[in-house]
């Protein structure tokens, strides 16, 4: 009977604690759903009708993206992603591997320096922009500073080259992004099992070949997770570029998140703007997809 | 006890009603606007006194940024989801395009009532209808095709105020020769495309102009002397400053104002970075008309578009906006701030500079004929969409030196073509 009663009596408590976890996650999952997934298949839909100044139903197939495909501005501004992206993430990856390498020496004052190169990742990329704007820019930036101390014949007019341009975007990404790479890095040499590193030395393998050979390839989940958070820094870059060139000169340093907002906002052309943001979508699921399906493949193998 | 404290609930809440009624009863007029620079926000502070002075609440939603883009996006939020201001700074074929979403209100009463029709030039009256309803009420004239000039560096450099393309080239010789920046200007789409806006008024004329920006006209756009327009502009960016890119073009102005630069090709508002300067028109410095382009006269024209309200006393409060936004003390204040042209065909022109007296007489030369023509630049002539192609073509072959200005035409044709 008093078995009874007390089970009774905490039958509700204990469904409220079933049910706590699910209501708690209730509204956080509904504004993804919506807000999220909600918008994504909206922003579908709008890029196969020809909304322009605002959202329409009047459905016209694929036109807009055939128009995209014959817009020039586009394929700069994808062209400009790739060799942006590209070489933002290949040198951050080096440049803070390296870095990370140099730090892990047991060097004096080291937390000092850490904090040095971590620091850029602490600015907007707004900020990094706009620096990186008035130290490149010829008239008043490094190249006025050389010239003025004498270095005549110099001339440093990237951010002015439509054909450089995109160059001097890498330069401050990198500066802004390498630190943190180094930080992932670093974190992951002190975790490398120092007992490796001295059997390595007592079988004679020098420096590099031990972290070449042994410690980088155990790094291999660091690796990943810093070339995703690079990859999608690059694809989602609007701020730096907003910042820095606005695009410009003419439409030469276009990112294809530059494009989709003002084809979608600015010029009142909603549907190959939101078809211009489905294809960022697609070339942000190309890279993601193949990277979760290897993960979770590797999971199931552990 | 349920009964009682329904009966309770329902006593309160009615009690709240006749509040409610009391508080709407002075209208309200909300106005989305990006006059957010200096001269600007005192401008529109004449506006909101007067109407404040009327009796009505003004409720400011000024949205910084883009050059009216954010509030643009804005605007349109709020459009779709059926809470439109009471008036929103929308100006040229846009004003067409809200129209046509049926989310604009009438003014025809407030326009009989304070005689529009004879107050405004018709060309503007006809910008501010929509089906032959006024649904906007403008606020100013601003010229594009000014060229202006520091006359101490051209005397000092030797060279002659340029009344055609070529005598702009001598004078700009001269100026390099000097050692000044012939022409000073800021590298974004919108200020080439004015530029490059000015030359197609100078070399296809007025009628031309039209062909090509309101028409797209194909064999005008894809013609002669459209390669002639770029291979002037190619030949006009030599004289610029080649650190240009992404530069403001007040930076530019001030370059004239400092006598490090010659001239600058850019509308009236430019004005009012002299007059910050403290320079007098016609003194410290000159206004002329873009050589080749006298007696045309490219028009951007700002005005504010009324939204269809649902609550009677907001009404009041927006046809009082509308009226006030057309009275003599504002559209001289207004106008004195932003270097524009007042919209009142009889305002005593006396309280404004030479520059201005000047633009109210071209106005009405042009007006005459076919020289008043509406700015592409500004969005005036054309649809944001078709906008954006001429601008991304423009910008493109301007920064490029080695651009072939054949080349440049079939892809203006092409652009506008996909646009359209």
């Amino acid at each position: 009977m008093s078995t009874v009663a007390t089970l009774n009596k905490a039958s509700p408590l204990d469904a409220l604690q079933r049910w706590l976890p699910k209501l708690v996650l209730a509204p956080s999952m509904l504004i993804v759903l919506v807000g999220f997934y909600g918008y994504i298949l909206w922003t579908f839909v709008l890029s196969f009708t020809n909304s322009s100044f605002m959202p329409s139903y009047k459905w016209v197939g694929f036109a807009q993206y055939a128009r995209l495909m014959d817009n020039d501005r586009w394929w700069v501004a994808s062209k400009n992603l790739l060799l942006f992206g590209g070489m933002f993430i290949a040198i951050s990856l080096v440049v803070g591997v390296l870095l990370a390498v140099l730090l892990d020496q047991r060097i004096r004052r080291e937390g000092f320096i850490r904090t040095i190169y971590l620091y850029p990742m602490a600015l907007s990329m707004i900020v990094t922009g706009t620096a990186w704007k008035w130290l490149l820019n010829p008239g008043l930036g490094l190249d006025k500073m050389l010239r003025d101390w004498g270095w005549e014949g110099f001339r440093l007019d990237w951010l002015v080259d439509p054909d450089r341009v995109v160059y001097c975007l890498v330069i401050a990404a990198v500066w802004q992004a390498s630190g943190f790479v180094m930080a992932l890095f670093l974190a992951g040499l002190r975790s490398v099992d120092q007992s490796i590193i001295r059997a390595a030395q007592v079988d004679g393998a020098s420096l590099p070949s031990i972290y070449l050979r042994i410690v980088l390839p155990s790094l291999r989940p660091v690796f990943f997770s810093a070339l995703m958070i690079l990859a999608h820094i690059a694809i989602k870059s609007f701020d730096l570029v907003a910042a820095m060139t606005a695009g410009g000169p003419g439409y030469a340093s276009d990112l294809p998140a530059m494009f989709m907002y003002s084809f979608t906002f600015s010029r009142g052309q909603m549907g190959l703007g939101s078809a211009s943001a489905i294809l960022m979508l697609g070339a942000i699921l190309s890279i993601l997809v193949p990277y979760l399906y290897s993960e979770l493949r590797n999971k199931r193998h552990d | 006890m349920n009964a009682i404290n329904r009966l309770a609930a329902a006593i309160s809440l009615t009690c709240l009603l006749p509040l409610s009624a009391i508080a709407a009863e002075n209208g309200t007029v909300e106005v989305t606007h990006w006059w957010t620079s200096g001269g600007e926000a005192a401008a529109v502070k004449t506006l909101r006194e007067q109407v404040e002075k009327d009796g009505f609440t003004w409720k400011d939603n000024a949205v910084a940024g883009g050059g009216g883009a954010a509030a643009m996006t804005v605007l349109k939020t709020r459009a779709v989801a059926g809470n439109p201001p009471g008036a929103a700074q929308i100006k040229g074929p846009d004003i067409q395009e809200w129209g046509s979403l049926g989310l604009l209100t009438n003014l025809d009463d407030v326009a009989k009532a304070n005689n529009w029709d004879a107050l405004l030039p018709q060309k503007v009256a006809q910008i501010m209808q929509y089906d032959g309803h006024y649904v906007a009420v403008p606020v100013n004239i601003h010229r594009v095709n000014w060229l202006w000039i520091n006359p101490q560096v051209f005397d000092k450099a030797g060279a002659k105020v340029p009344t055609t393309l070529d005598e702009l080239f001598v004078a700009a010789d001269k100026l390099k020769a000097a050692g000044f920046i012939p022409l000073a200007h800021g590298g974004q789409p919108w200020q080439d495309s004015t530029v490059f806006e000015d030359l197609v008024l100078s070399i296809l004329g007025p009628l031309g102009y039209h062909k090509a920006f309101v028409e797209l006209d194909e064999s005008t756009l894809t013609g002669a002397k459209m390669v002639e327009v770029f291979k002037t502009l190619q030949r006009l960016g030599t004289y610029m400053d080649a650190n240009r890119a992404g530069r403001d073009w007040n930076i530019a102005a001030a370059e004239v104002i400092n006598g490090k630069a010659g001239m600058q090709i850019m509308g009236d508002w430019a004005k009012s970075e002299w007059t910050a300067a403290g320079k007098v028109a016609g003194k410290d410095y000159q206004c002329v008309a873009f050589p080749g382009t006298q007696g045309s006269f490219a028009y951007n024209i700002d005005s504010l578009a009324m939204f269809k309200l649902k609550n009677d006393n907001d009404i009041k409060a927006q046809n009082d906006l509308a009226k006030v936004a057309l009275e003599p003390q504002f559209q001289t204040v207004f106008n004195q701030n932003k270097g524009s042209l007042p919209v009142r065909q009889d305002m005593d022109m006396s309280q404004f500079d030479a520059c201005t007296q000047k633009s109210k007489v071209d106005f009405e030369d042009a007006e005459k004929g076919d020289g008043l023509q509406p700015s592409m630049a500004h969005n005036m002539a054309t649809t944001l969409a078709v906008q954006g192609a001429i601008f991304d073509v423009v910008t493109n072959f301007f920064n490029d030196p080695k651009a072939d200005p054949a080349t440049a035409v079939k892809q203006l044709n092409s652009a506008i073509k996909s646009a359209k």
